[in-house]
């Protein structure tokens, strides 16, 4: 068992609030900061699983007794490569949502669409395919198909 | 024939960097792909025959004893598992290849499709194999990194949501193991699984409970336990056809097997687990209606996917020996069928032009081997005798009825799920196969690869999904010889004694 400082308690419970926080926003710009944001605090957090701060691992450099756990600083470091390289993807992602749709917010779920549609009993009900026979979703196509036609002819 | 533990992880690993060398080259990376999962699928098949002979194999990476050290672990479950898992791989890239070839023609290679293909191999061996909770994570990692490219590649503008709500929900889940593995670490010391098995037993009864509902709620996320599944019929749906039916055969059933190991060897217990069996309840429930409300065939199987999860969780509500086996028993069924289900939908898909059931029919008279192939993984996931899906079941309940009343009562809701299941297959039957035959539609976007229009089907294509109906139905004619290895795994598994021995040695505390 390992115990935490107060101060440091608290950064990573802020981290975590924040990044929780970002995550819930439409824009995916947003939810790219939360998510690095918790995975700062989630980092921190392994960090201090640690225990307190020591003597560097290194044999002749200091008595065995004053080691820092080397454990948790590998495994850190393996967490921040990996959230390092998701971040990166998710900006591509962001991206390729910015040419593809002109925004990088998340669309509103196609079945929530219908059953808002369904409760509004003016708007004729199409029990089709959320992407056919669905007129909301064919204007939006519409759409979607000339900012799409950029990215088509994009060599992949 | 420890030495041969890497090898299923390794081997992928180098394929992949092969197909991204050789990626102008589009035969180099089909014989790499087919080659590398070819080799793995005997090294699984070894691994199974030895480990039931002699017990869990342990290879310690890098010559590091456990717990010091990252450790493999192959023990009856995990390799009948990746048995299991890497012939539905083969069997996925094989209808993938001649997907591609007929789509794009014989010379397009593809610099990430392949890649990530095997890169997602080298995850999942590596999450059946691993005997350490943080390479568990980077093996999650690793399989979720591949899915994110795969379920992304070449996305059109109406699909692209479908793929950040999958990503951003991944996300999620994996900083929250992260935190897991942290809180788990600060609490023993330690990270290796069998080590773990001792010391977290020691702990304040509270701070296990704590940590048990952690991995709960991560390994649940990516499971889609009800109520954490509503990215799954979101998403999945939107997979080009090969790329669904992999992530519908292997994904949830990666994080299953997480959950089914993480708390038999952590949090063991000796009466049923009431929340699972909640659970349980809930997912197969709720599962197998929004199934049925469904109009568009992938979203429905999708639906069914999430359904039948609960099954194998009723199987770990049990908490016995009979109720762990008969969930192995029913992951490696469930991987066989979804991933065929998803193939068949693909086959169909490439003759209606859509996915919505009302704008076609009337196939049994265009296609009637597509009606073949559709019927029999249908009855299987249902769970018809005397398929798999019924020897399966047949063990689950063998083992609620052996159980307390709760688990009695559950068993009946196990029965009512199939029958709702087959009612929802006979909807997709009903609307694909009979009627008037309609016209196919049209493909409206060109680029798009998850409604490829109404394209030629190579027969190998065919074969592949023929060739994964053979290993469901061999799994019912094996039926014996298979349960008696999954009753001798989920034995083991609630001892823990042959793990904790083969990895940290004899002198186990």
């Amino acid at each position: 068992m390992t115990t935490v400082n107060l101060v440091m308690a608290t950064t990573v419970g802020v981290l975590y609030g924040t990044g929780f926080t970002l995550l819930l926003s439409r824009s995916l710009m947003r939810v790219l900061i939360g998510v690095v944001v918790l995975g700062h605090g989630t980092n921190l957090l392994l960090q201090l699983a640690g225990g307190p701060p020591a003597r560097p691992p290194i044999l002749g450099v200091a008595p065995p007794e004053q080691f820092a756990d080397p454990l948790p600083q590998a495994l850190a470091l393996t967490a921040i490569v990996i959230t390092f390289a998701l971040t990166t993807f998710l900006l591509a992602l962001g991206y390729r949502s910015f040419v593809l749709v002109g925004h990088d917010e998340v669309q509103d779920d196609v079945e929530d669409r219908r059953i808002a549609r369904q409760k509004a009993p003016s708007a004729p009900l199409e029990d089709g395919a959320p992407h056919e026979g669905d007129p909301l979703a064919d204007v939006e196509r519409a759409d979607d198909e000339v900012e799409a036609e950029a990215w088509r002819e994009a060599p992949r | 024939m420890n030495a041969l533990l890497p090898l299923p992880v390794l081997l992928p690993m180098l394929g992949a960097a092969l197909s991204i060398v050789g990626s102008r080259f589009a035969a180099l990376q089909r014989i790499v792909g087919i080659v590398v999962l070819v080799a793995v699928a005997v090294l699984a098949g070894v691994l199974l025959v030895a480990a039931d002979q002699q017990g869990p194999l342990v290879a310690e990476m890098g010559g590091w004893p456990a717990p010091v050290g990252i450790a493999l672990v192959a023990d009856r479950l995990s390799a009948l598992l990746l048995l299991v898992s890497t012939l539905v791989t083969l069997a996925v890239l094989v209808y993938a290849i001649d997907q591609r070839i007929a789509d794009y023609g014989r010379a397009t290679a593809s610099t990430t499709f392949h890649p990530m293909y095997l890169m997602l191999c080298a995850g999942v061996s590596l999450a059946y194999l691993t005997g350490d909770l943080f390479t568990l994570f980077v093996a999650f990692e690793l399989m979720l990194t591949a899915s994110y490219v795969l379920i992304t590649r070449r996305t059109g503008a109406n699909r692209i949501r479908a793929g950040m709500t999958y990503v951003t929900v991944s996300l999620l889940s994996s900083l929250l193991f992260l935190t897991a593995v942290a809180l788990v670490y600060a609490a023993t010391g330690t990270v290796n699984l069998a080590d773990l098995a001792g010391r977290v037993g020691e702990l304040p009864r509270g701070l296990q409970t704590v940590l048990g509902m952690m991995l709960l709620v991560v390994f649940g996320i990516k499971a889609a336990i009800v109520p954490m599944h509503s990215w799954l019929p979101d998403s999945y749906p939107n997979a080009p056809g090969p790329v669904a039916a992999l992530f519908a055969g292997l994904l949830t059933k990666v994080s299953f097997y997480a959950l089914l190991r993480t708390q038999t060897l952590l949090f063991p217990r000796d009466e049923p687990w009431t929340l699972m069996l909640v659970l349980s309840v809930v997912t197969m429930l709720v599962g197998v209606l929004g199934a049925l409300a469904q109009n568009d065939l992938n979203r429905l199987l999708s639906f069914l996917l999430v359904s039948h999860i609960g099954f194998l969780l009723y199987g770990l509500a049990v908490f016995d020996a009979a109720g762990v086996s008969g969930a192995a028993l029913y992951a490696a069924h469930h991987i066989t069928v979804l991933a065929t289900l998803f193939l068949v939908s693909g086959l169909i898909t490439r003759r209606t032009g859509t996915v919505a059931l009302d704008r076609m029919g009337g196939l049994l008279r265009t296609a009637p081997g597509l009606a073949v192939l559709f019927a029999i993984p249908a009855l299987t996931l249902a769970g018809v005798p005397p398929t798999a899906g019924f020897v399966a079941k047949l063990a689950l309940l063998q083992a609620g009825a052996g159980s307390g009343v709760a688990e009695q009562a559950v068993a009946g809701v196990v029965v009512v799920a199939s029958l709702l299941t087959l009612y929802a297959l006979v909807r997709v039957w009903v609307g694909v196969f009979w009627g008037e035959p309609q016209p196919p539609v049209a493909d409206v976007d060109p680029t798009d690869e998850v409604l490829v229009g109404t394209a030629r089907t190579p027969v190998p294509m065919y074969a592949a999904t023929a060739g994964l109906i053979a290993a469901s139905l061999a799994i019912a004619v094996f039926a014996g010889p298979l349960a008696g290895m999954t009753s001798r795994a989920g034995v083991d598994l609630l001892d823990r004694e042959p793990y904790r021995v083969a990895v940290l040695g004899g002198g186990a505390p």
